[in-house]
Protein backbone atom coordinates (compact mmCIF):
# COMPACT_ATOMS: atom_id res chain seq x y z
CA UNK A 1 0.00 0.00 0.00
CA UNK A 2 1.07 3.27 -0.86
CA UNK A 3 2.59 5.20 2.33
CA UNK A 4 0.05 8.22 1.91
CA UNK A 5 -2.77 5.84 1.91
CA UNK A 6 -1.31 3.89 4.65
CA UNK A 7 -1.31 6.85 6.75
CA UNK A 8 -4.88 7.90 6.35
CA UNK A 9 -5.51 4.79 7.31
CA UNK A 10 -3.59 4.64 10.80
CA UNK A 11 -5.64 8.19 11.31
CA UNK A 12 -8.84 6.65 10.85
CA UNK A 13 -7.97 3.49 12.47
CA UNK A 14 -6.94 5.83 15.42
CA UNK A 15 -9.71 7.51 15.51
CA UNK A 16 -12.31 4.59 16.00
CA UNK A 17 -9.89 3.01 18.28
CA UNK A 18 -10.07 6.02 20.83
CA UNK A 19 -13.95 6.06 19.94
CA UNK A 20 -14.26 3.13 21.47
CA UNK A 21 -12.48 4.14 25.01
CA UNK A 22 -14.07 7.38 24.47
CA UNK A 23 -17.42 5.35 24.38
CA UNK A 24 -16.80 3.87 27.51
CA UNK A 25 -14.80 7.01 29.33
CA UNK A 26 -17.68 9.73 28.32
CA UNK A 27 -20.21 7.47 29.92
CA UNK A 28 -18.83 7.49 33.29
CA UNK A 29 -17.69 11.16 32.79
CA UNK A 30 -21.32 12.18 32.37
CA UNK A 31 -22.69 9.86 34.71
CA UNK A 32 -20.02 11.63 37.05
CA UNK A 33 -21.28 14.79 36.01
CA UNK A 34 -24.76 14.03 37.00
CA UNK A 35 -23.84 12.58 40.31
CA UNK A 36 -21.28 15.04 41.10
CA UNK A 37 -23.35 18.32 40.24
CA UNK A 38 -26.42 17.59 42.43
CA UNK A 39 -26.21 20.25 45.42
CA UNK A 40 -23.20 22.33 43.66
CA UNK A 41 -19.88 21.58 43.27
CA UNK A 42 -17.09 22.31 45.71
CA UNK A 43 -13.59 22.22 45.76
CA UNK A 44 -13.52 20.37 48.37
CA UNK A 45 -15.49 18.18 47.38
CA UNK A 46 -13.82 17.43 43.97
CA UNK A 47 -10.81 17.18 45.30
CA UNK A 48 -11.74 14.54 48.36
CA UNK A 49 -12.71 12.16 45.24
CA UNK A 50 -9.59 13.00 43.23
CA UNK A 51 -6.84 13.76 45.58
CA UNK A 52 -4.11 10.96 45.53
CA UNK A 53 -6.22 8.76 43.44
CA UNK A 54 -4.44 6.85 41.25
CA UNK A 55 -6.87 5.23 39.87
CA UNK A 56 -8.82 8.45 38.81
CA UNK A 57 -5.51 9.81 37.74
CA UNK A 58 -4.94 7.15 35.07
CA UNK A 59 -8.73 7.29 34.13
CA UNK A 60 -8.16 10.92 33.07
CA UNK A 61 -4.71 10.34 31.45
CA UNK A 62 -5.75 7.58 29.12
CA UNK A 63 -9.55 10.30 28.78
CA UNK A 64 -7.53 12.76 28.08
CA UNK A 65 -4.93 11.34 25.66
CA UNK A 66 -7.99 9.69 23.84
CA UNK A 67 -10.12 12.74 23.48
CA UNK A 68 -6.94 15.22 22.26
CA UNK A 69 -6.44 12.88 19.64
CA UNK A 70 -10.04 11.76 18.85
CA UNK A 71 -10.73 15.76 18.92
CA UNK A 72 -7.73 16.78 16.41
CA UNK A 73 -8.83 14.01 13.89
CA UNK A 74 -11.85 15.09 13.30
CA UNK A 75 -11.20 18.51 13.13
CA UNK A 76 -8.03 17.13 10.72
CA UNK A 77 -11.41 15.62 8.48
CA UNK A 78 -13.19 18.42 8.50
CA UNK A 79 -10.63 21.26 7.91
CA UNK A 80 -9.46 19.06 4.58
CA UNK A 81 -13.59 18.60 3.43
CA UNK A 82 -14.50 22.08 4.02
CA UNK A 83 -11.24 24.22 3.81
CA UNK A 84 -8.96 22.01 1.52
CA UNK A 85 -6.36 21.61 4.44
CA UNK A 86 -4.82 18.71 3.02
CA UNK A 87 -1.86 16.84 3.09
CA UNK A 88 1.15 15.39 5.23
CA UNK A 89 1.98 18.41 6.83
CA UNK A 90 -1.04 19.45 7.93
CA UNK A 91 -1.84 15.41 9.11
CA UNK A 92 1.05 16.31 11.10
CA UNK A 93 0.36 19.35 12.52
CA UNK A 94 -2.80 17.89 13.96
CA UNK A 95 -1.18 15.08 15.21
CA UNK A 96 0.66 18.24 17.28
CA UNK A 97 -2.00 19.69 18.37
CA UNK A 98 -4.03 16.57 19.48
CA UNK A 99 -1.14 15.65 21.33
CA UNK A 100 -0.67 18.85 22.92
CA UNK A 101 -4.10 18.96 23.92
CA UNK A 102 -3.70 15.37 25.06
CA UNK A 103 -0.88 16.81 27.68
CA UNK A 104 -2.73 20.08 28.42
CA UNK A 105 -5.22 17.54 30.07
CA UNK A 106 -2.54 15.19 31.89
CA UNK A 107 -1.29 18.23 33.38
CA UNK A 108 -4.94 19.02 35.04
CA UNK A 109 -5.59 15.58 36.20
CA UNK A 110 -2.20 15.48 38.00
CA UNK A 111 -3.42 18.44 39.36
CA UNK A 112 -5.81 17.31 40.50
CA UNK A 113 -4.22 14.51 42.12
CA UNK A 114 -1.13 16.15 43.70
CA UNK A 115 -3.54 19.15 44.77
CA UNK B 1 -26.53 28.36 0.71
CA UNK B 2 -26.64 24.18 0.37
CA UNK B 3 -29.81 22.85 -1.30
CA UNK B 4 -31.25 20.47 1.81
CA UNK B 5 -33.95 18.64 -0.49
CA UNK B 6 -31.19 15.70 -1.43
CA UNK B 7 -30.12 15.63 1.95
CA UNK B 8 -33.87 15.47 3.88
CA UNK B 9 -33.30 12.10 5.38
CA UNK B 10 -32.23 10.78 9.39
CA UNK B 11 -29.58 9.84 8.72
CA UNK B 12 -27.97 12.83 7.36
CA UNK B 13 -29.23 14.86 10.37
CA UNK B 14 -27.57 12.00 12.43
CA UNK B 15 -24.48 13.00 10.42
CA UNK B 16 -24.88 16.87 10.67
CA UNK B 17 -25.40 16.94 14.62
CA UNK B 18 -22.35 14.21 15.36
CA UNK B 19 -20.49 16.58 13.31
CA UNK B 20 -21.64 20.15 14.91
CA UNK B 21 -21.26 18.29 18.78
CA UNK B 22 -17.98 17.24 17.48
CA UNK B 23 -16.55 20.57 16.12
CA UNK B 24 -17.65 22.49 18.97
CA UNK B 25 -16.57 19.92 21.44
CA UNK B 26 -13.01 19.76 19.93
CA UNK B 27 -12.89 23.35 20.11
CA UNK B 28 -14.02 23.05 23.75
CA UNK B 29 -11.88 20.98 24.89
CA UNK B 30 -8.48 22.64 25.10
CA UNK B 31 -10.51 25.73 26.98
CA UNK B 32 -11.67 22.66 29.21
CA UNK B 33 -8.07 21.55 30.30
CA UNK B 34 -6.83 25.45 30.66
CA UNK B 35 -9.15 26.09 32.60
CA UNK B 36 -8.90 22.90 35.16
CA UNK B 37 -4.91 23.62 35.01
CA UNK B 38 -5.57 26.88 35.89
CA UNK B 39 -8.11 26.74 38.36
CA UNK B 40 -5.84 24.26 40.08
CA UNK B 41 -3.40 26.52 41.71
CA UNK B 42 -4.88 25.05 44.97
CA UNK B 43 -7.87 24.71 46.51
CA UNK B 44 -8.88 28.09 47.09
CA UNK B 45 -8.21 28.96 43.03
CA UNK B 46 -10.52 26.22 42.18
CA UNK B 47 -13.22 26.99 44.63
CA UNK B 48 -13.12 30.80 43.22
CA UNK B 49 -13.43 28.97 39.59
CA UNK B 50 -16.22 26.63 40.71
CA UNK B 51 -18.12 29.85 42.10
CA UNK B 52 -17.47 31.65 38.79
CA UNK B 53 -19.37 28.89 37.20
CA UNK B 54 -22.21 29.11 39.15
CA UNK B 55 -23.53 32.12 36.87
CA UNK B 56 -26.81 31.11 35.22
CA UNK B 57 -25.35 32.06 31.53
CA UNK B 58 -22.49 29.58 32.65
CA UNK B 59 -24.85 26.94 33.76
CA UNK B 60 -27.14 26.79 30.21
CA UNK B 61 -23.25 26.50 28.66
CA UNK B 62 -22.74 23.64 30.58
CA UNK B 63 -26.32 22.05 30.20
CA UNK B 64 -25.32 22.31 26.30
CA UNK B 65 -22.10 20.73 26.50
CA UNK B 66 -23.43 17.73 28.52
CA UNK B 67 -25.95 17.97 25.69
CA UNK B 68 -23.66 18.42 23.17
CA UNK B 69 -21.06 15.05 24.36
CA UNK B 70 -24.34 12.94 25.04
CA UNK B 71 -25.09 13.51 21.12
CA UNK B 72 -22.01 13.07 19.97
CA UNK B 73 -21.61 10.29 21.97
CA UNK B 74 -24.55 8.22 20.80
CA UNK B 75 -24.15 9.17 17.30
CA UNK B 76 -20.71 7.78 18.20
CA UNK B 77 -22.12 4.66 19.10
CA UNK B 78 -24.24 4.75 15.54
CA UNK B 79 -21.28 4.92 13.61
CA UNK B 80 -19.14 2.35 15.75
CA UNK B 81 -22.69 -0.29 15.08
CA UNK B 82 -22.21 0.01 11.39
CA UNK B 83 -18.60 -0.17 10.78
CA UNK B 84 -17.74 -2.58 13.18
CA UNK B 85 -21.12 -4.76 13.76
CA UNK B 86 -22.13 -4.24 9.78
CA UNK B 87 -25.43 -3.27 10.89
CA UNK B 88 -26.96 -2.22 7.85
CA UNK B 89 -31.26 -2.62 8.31
CA UNK B 90 -31.63 -0.53 11.66
CA UNK B 91 -29.97 2.73 11.16
CA UNK B 92 -33.11 4.52 11.59
CA UNK B 93 -33.45 2.54 14.96
CA UNK B 94 -30.09 3.82 15.63
CA UNK B 95 -30.66 7.13 14.87
CA UNK B 96 -33.44 7.00 16.86
CA UNK B 97 -31.56 5.63 19.58
CA UNK B 98 -29.31 8.31 19.59
CA UNK B 99 -31.60 11.35 20.02
CA UNK B 100 -33.12 9.32 23.21
CA UNK B 101 -29.80 8.50 24.36
CA UNK B 102 -28.89 12.53 24.72
CA UNK B 103 -31.89 14.11 25.32
CA UNK B 104 -31.90 11.97 28.75
CA UNK B 105 -28.27 12.91 29.49
CA UNK B 106 -29.53 15.93 29.26
CA UNK B 107 -32.73 16.24 31.20
CA UNK B 108 -30.75 14.40 33.49
CA UNK B 109 -28.29 16.94 33.95
CA UNK B 110 -31.26 19.42 34.26
CA UNK B 111 -33.01 17.45 36.96
CA UNK B 112 -29.37 17.22 38.76
CA UNK B 113 -28.65 20.78 38.70
CA UNK B 114 -31.72 22.48 39.77
CA UNK C 1 -54.38 6.95 -23.80
CA UNK C 2 -55.10 9.63 -20.69
CA UNK C 3 -56.92 12.82 -21.29
CA UNK C 4 -53.89 15.74 -21.34
CA UNK C 5 -55.15 17.26 -17.55
CA UNK C 6 -53.76 20.88 -17.90
CA UNK C 7 -50.24 21.54 -18.10
CA UNK C 8 -46.63 21.44 -16.39
CA UNK C 9 -44.18 24.29 -15.90
CA UNK C 10 -40.83 22.54 -16.73
CA UNK C 11 -37.58 23.68 -16.51
CA UNK C 12 -34.72 22.52 -17.56
CA UNK C 13 -30.65 23.14 -17.25
CA UNK C 14 -30.00 24.36 -20.65
CA UNK C 15 -25.55 25.08 -21.26
CA UNK C 16 -22.69 22.83 -20.22
CA UNK C 17 -20.71 24.37 -17.06
CA UNK C 18 -21.64 27.58 -17.67
CA UNK C 19 -25.81 28.05 -18.67
CA UNK C 20 -29.13 28.65 -17.45
CA UNK C 21 -32.62 27.00 -16.48
CA UNK C 22 -34.91 27.46 -19.28
CA UNK C 23 -38.86 26.93 -19.06
CA UNK C 24 -41.22 24.72 -21.12
CA UNK C 25 -45.09 23.88 -21.15
CA UNK C 26 -45.79 20.33 -21.08
CA UNK C 27 -48.80 18.78 -21.50
CA UNK C 28 -49.79 17.14 -18.04
CA UNK C 29 -51.12 13.49 -18.14
CA UNK C 30 -52.34 11.17 -15.77
CA UNK C 31 -49.48 8.56 -16.09
CA UNK C 32 -46.03 9.42 -17.42
CA UNK C 33 -42.68 9.35 -15.91
CA UNK C 34 -40.10 12.35 -16.01
CA UNK C 35 -37.93 10.88 -18.79
CA UNK C 36 -41.36 10.94 -20.97
CA UNK C 37 -41.81 14.32 -20.12
CA UNK C 38 -37.88 15.21 -21.26
CA UNK C 39 -38.31 13.08 -24.45
CA UNK C 40 -41.66 15.18 -24.72
CA UNK C 41 -40.00 18.48 -24.88
CA UNK C 42 -37.41 17.09 -26.98
CA UNK C 43 -39.43 16.15 -29.54
CA UNK C 44 -41.59 18.32 -29.89
CA UNK C 45 -40.67 21.97 -28.62
CA UNK C 46 -37.10 21.92 -28.35
CA UNK C 47 -34.93 18.97 -30.96
CA UNK C 48 -31.31 20.66 -29.59
CA UNK C 49 -32.45 19.28 -25.54
CA UNK C 50 -29.48 16.80 -25.35
CA UNK C 51 -30.59 13.63 -22.75
CA UNK C 52 -29.13 10.57 -22.12
CA UNK C 53 -31.72 7.13 -22.09
CA UNK C 54 -31.68 3.63 -23.27
CA UNK C 55 -33.85 0.61 -22.08
CA UNK C 56 -36.92 2.95 -20.58
CA UNK C 57 -37.43 0.12 -17.70
CA UNK C 58 -34.45 0.51 -14.59
CA UNK C 59 -31.72 -1.74 -16.52
CA UNK C 60 -29.49 0.70 -18.08
CA UNK C 61 -28.81 3.12 -15.79
CA UNK C 62 -28.05 6.22 -18.04
CA UNK C 63 -31.17 8.00 -17.44
CA UNK C 64 -30.56 9.71 -13.90
CA UNK C 65 -30.69 13.39 -13.53
CA UNK C 66 -31.31 15.98 -10.47
CA UNK C 67 -35.26 16.22 -10.36
CA UNK C 68 -36.08 19.11 -7.94
CA UNK C 69 -32.77 18.64 -6.36
CA UNK C 70 -32.86 15.00 -6.01
CA UNK C 71 -30.84 12.39 -7.87
CA UNK C 72 -33.17 9.94 -9.61
CA UNK C 73 -33.83 7.07 -12.44
CA UNK C 74 -36.09 9.47 -14.63
CA UNK C 75 -37.55 6.79 -16.64
CA UNK C 76 -39.04 5.09 -12.93
CA UNK C 77 -39.76 8.21 -11.65
CA UNK C 78 -43.79 9.09 -12.09
CA UNK C 79 -43.99 12.79 -12.78
CA UNK C 80 -46.73 13.21 -10.39
CA UNK C 81 -44.81 11.51 -7.10
CA UNK C 82 -42.08 14.45 -7.59
CA UNK C 83 -44.25 17.41 -8.69
CA UNK C 84 -44.09 19.76 -6.20
CA UNK C 85 -47.09 21.56 -4.46
CA UNK C 86 -46.24 24.27 -6.66
CA UNK C 87 -47.02 22.91 -9.61
CA UNK C 88 -42.95 22.80 -10.83
CA UNK C 89 -40.48 20.55 -12.02
CA UNK C 90 -36.91 21.47 -12.02
CA UNK C 91 -34.97 19.32 -13.99
CA UNK C 92 -30.60 19.33 -14.03
CA UNK C 93 -27.83 17.16 -14.96
CA UNK C 94 -26.52 14.71 -12.50
CA UNK C 95 -24.38 16.10 -9.01
CA UNK C 96 -20.95 16.03 -8.82
CA UNK C 97 -19.90 15.01 -12.53
CA UNK C 98 -19.20 17.36 -15.61
CA UNK C 99 -21.97 18.66 -17.54
CA UNK C 100 -21.50 17.88 -21.78
CA UNK C 101 -24.60 19.72 -22.45
CA UNK C 102 -27.85 20.77 -20.87
CA UNK C 103 -28.61 16.99 -19.35
CA UNK C 104 -26.31 15.03 -20.23
CA UNK C 105 -22.86 14.52 -18.08
CA UNK C 106 -19.46 12.86 -18.69
CA UNK C 107 -19.53 9.69 -17.14
CA UNK C 108 -16.47 9.06 -17.45
CA UNK C 109 -14.90 10.24 -14.47
CA UNK C 110 -17.84 8.01 -12.67
CA UNK C 111 -16.21 4.91 -14.37
CA UNK C 112 -12.78 5.41 -13.80
CA UNK C 113 -13.39 5.49 -10.51
CA UNK C 114 -14.63 1.68 -10.42
CA UNK C 115 -11.17 0.93 -12.26
CA UNK C 116 -9.09 2.73 -9.87
CA UNK C 117 -11.11 0.46 -7.09
CA UNK C 118 -10.51 -2.53 -9.18
CA UNK C 119 -13.90 -3.15 -10.13
CA UNK C 120 -12.77 -5.94 -12.49
CA UNK C 121 -13.30 -9.51 -11.59
CA UNK C 122 -9.96 -11.36 -11.74
CA UNK C 123 -9.93 -15.31 -11.66
CA UNK C 124 -7.92 -16.59 -9.11
CA UNK C 125 -6.52 -19.77 -10.78
CA UNK C 126 -6.15 -18.16 -14.36
CA UNK C 127 -5.21 -14.90 -14.62
CA UNK C 128 -5.01 -15.02 -17.93
CA UNK C 129 -8.39 -15.77 -18.45
CA UNK C 130 -7.66 -19.38 -19.16
CA UNK C 131 -10.74 -21.62 -18.28
CA UNK C 132 -9.89 -22.92 -14.72
CA UNK C 133 -9.29 -26.53 -14.15
CA UNK C 134 -11.30 -26.56 -10.83
CA UNK C 135 -14.66 -25.24 -10.60
CA UNK C 136 -15.32 -23.08 -7.03
CA UNK C 137 -17.99 -24.57 -5.66
CA UNK C 138 -20.05 -21.45 -4.08
CA UNK C 139 -22.50 -22.10 -1.90
CA UNK C 140 -25.81 -19.38 -2.46
CA UNK C 141 -26.35 -19.69 1.11
CA UNK C 142 -23.05 -18.86 2.22
CA UNK C 143 -21.86 -15.41 4.62
CA UNK C 144 -19.43 -14.29 1.32
CA UNK C 145 -21.79 -14.86 -1.19
CA UNK C 146 -24.73 -13.11 0.75
CA UNK C 147 -22.40 -10.15 1.36
CA UNK C 148 -22.16 -9.80 -2.74
CA UNK C 149 -24.88 -10.95 -3.61
CA UNK C 150 -26.70 -7.79 -1.37
CA UNK C 151 -24.31 -5.11 -3.45
CA UNK C 152 -24.58 -7.20 -7.07
CA UNK C 153 -27.37 -5.60 -8.64
CA UNK C 154 -25.88 -2.16 -9.29
CA UNK C 155 -26.24 -0.95 -12.45
CA UNK C 156 -24.36 1.92 -12.88
CA UNK C 157 -26.51 5.18 -12.50
CA UNK C 158 -24.69 7.27 -10.90
CA UNK C 159 -27.66 8.53 -8.67
CA UNK C 160 -25.46 7.39 -5.58
CA UNK C 161 -21.89 9.45 -6.58
CA UNK C 162 -24.26 12.66 -6.77
CA UNK C 163 -25.91 12.29 -3.67
CA UNK C 164 -22.58 11.71 -2.04
CA UNK C 165 -21.40 15.00 0.14
CA UNK C 166 -18.11 12.83 0.68
CA UNK C 167 -17.32 13.27 -3.72
CA UNK C 168 -18.44 16.52 -3.44
CA UNK C 169 -15.85 17.90 -1.10
CA UNK C 170 -13.15 15.33 -2.45
CA UNK C 171 -13.09 14.56 -5.70
CA UNK C 172 -10.77 11.93 -5.82
CA UNK C 173 -13.02 10.23 -3.23
CA UNK C 174 -13.93 6.84 -5.30
CA UNK C 175 -17.87 7.31 -4.52
CA UNK C 176 -20.44 4.55 -3.13
CA UNK C 177 -20.75 3.05 -6.46
CA UNK C 178 -17.01 2.10 -7.17
CA UNK C 179 -16.67 1.07 -3.35
CA UNK C 180 -20.12 -0.96 -3.02
CA UNK C 181 -18.22 -2.76 -6.37
CA UNK C 182 -14.96 -3.98 -4.88
CA UNK C 183 -16.91 -4.80 -2.08
CA UNK C 184 -19.13 -7.49 -3.98
CA UNK C 185 -15.40 -8.63 -5.65
CA UNK C 186 -13.90 -8.71 -1.97
CA UNK C 187 -16.44 -11.29 -1.32
CA UNK C 188 -16.28 -13.30 -4.46
CA UNK C 189 -13.92 -16.55 -3.65
CA UNK C 190 -13.41 -16.84 -7.42
CA UNK C 191 -11.61 -14.00 -7.14
CA UNK C 192 -8.23 -13.69 -7.20
CA UNK C 193 -7.06 -9.87 -6.50
CA UNK C 194 -7.93 -9.12 -3.37
CA UNK C 195 -4.97 -7.57 -1.56
CA UNK C 196 -4.57 -5.05 -4.53
CA UNK C 197 -7.97 -4.33 -4.43
CA UNK C 198 -8.11 -3.30 -0.52
CA UNK C 199 -4.69 -1.50 -1.33
CA UNK C 200 -6.91 0.70 -3.91
CA UNK C 201 -9.44 1.46 -1.75
CA UNK C 202 -7.59 2.36 1.57
CA UNK C 203 -7.38 6.31 2.85
CA UNK C 204 -8.67 9.47 2.18
CA UNK C 205 -9.74 9.14 -1.60
CA UNK C 206 -11.05 5.68 -0.64
CA UNK C 207 -13.36 4.11 2.18
CA UNK C 208 -11.89 5.66 5.21
CA UNK C 209 -13.66 9.41 4.06
CA UNK C 210 -17.31 7.96 4.17
CA UNK C 211 -18.82 9.83 7.25
CA UNK C 212 -21.88 6.94 7.01
CA UNK C 213 -24.39 10.05 6.14
CA UNK C 214 -26.04 6.67 4.02
CA UNK C 215 -27.32 9.13 0.95
CA UNK C 216 -26.13 6.89 -0.96
CA UNK C 217 -28.41 4.11 0.31
CA UNK C 218 -31.27 6.38 0.87
CA UNK C 219 -31.20 6.96 -2.90
CA UNK C 220 -30.08 4.16 -4.51
CA UNK C 221 -33.24 3.30 -6.80
CA UNK C 222 -32.56 -0.67 -6.98
CA UNK C 223 -32.48 -0.26 -3.03
CA UNK C 224 -28.79 -1.35 -3.07
CA UNK C 225 -26.84 -0.54 0.94
CA UNK C 226 -23.43 1.05 -0.87
CA UNK C 227 -22.98 2.18 2.63
CA UNK C 228 -22.65 -0.83 4.20
CA UNK C 229 -20.67 -2.29 1.67
CA UNK C 230 -17.67 0.85 2.51
CA UNK C 231 -18.38 0.05 6.40
CA UNK C 232 -17.03 -3.55 5.45
CA UNK C 233 -14.56 -2.35 3.79
CA UNK C 234 -13.06 -0.53 6.43
CA UNK C 235 -13.99 -3.43 8.76
CA UNK C 236 -11.85 -5.98 6.44
CA UNK C 237 -8.87 -3.12 6.78
CA UNK C 238 -9.12 -2.32 10.16
CA UNK C 239 -8.48 -6.32 10.82
CA UNK C 240 -6.07 -6.91 8.31
CA UNK C 241 -3.53 -3.91 9.59
CA UNK C 242 -4.36 -5.01 13.06
CA UNK C 243 -3.76 -8.60 12.96
CA UNK C 244 -1.15 -7.85 10.85
CA UNK C 245 -2.04 -9.49 7.67
CA UNK C 246 -0.84 -8.03 4.56
CA UNK C 247 -3.11 -4.90 3.43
Amino acid sequence: MNRVAQGQMHLWIAQRVTAMVLALAVTVHLVTIILAVRGGLTAAEILGRLRGDALWLGFYAVFALCAGLHGAIGLRNIAGETLGWRGRGFDLAWLGIGLATAGFGIRAAWGLYAA
Amino acid sequence: MMDLRPRSHPTYLAFLVHRISGLLLALFLPLHFWALGGAIQGEAALEGFLRWTDRPLVKAAEFGLVLLLAAHLAGGLRVLALEFLGWRRRQKDLVAASAGISLAAGLLFLLAVF
Amino acid sequence: MVEAAGTLEVSIWRGGAEGAMQRYQVPARGNQTVLDIVTHIQRELDPSLAYRFACRVGMCGSCAMMVNGRARWTCRTHASRVIGADGRLGLRPLANLPVIRDLATDMAPFFDKWARARGRFQPKDAPDGAVPQEFHVVPPASKQRREADAGIECIGCGVCHASCDVVAWNPDYLGPAALNRAWTLVNDVRDGARQERMEAVAGDAGCHSCHSTQSCTERCPKQLDPSAAIAGLKRSLFWDTLLGRRA
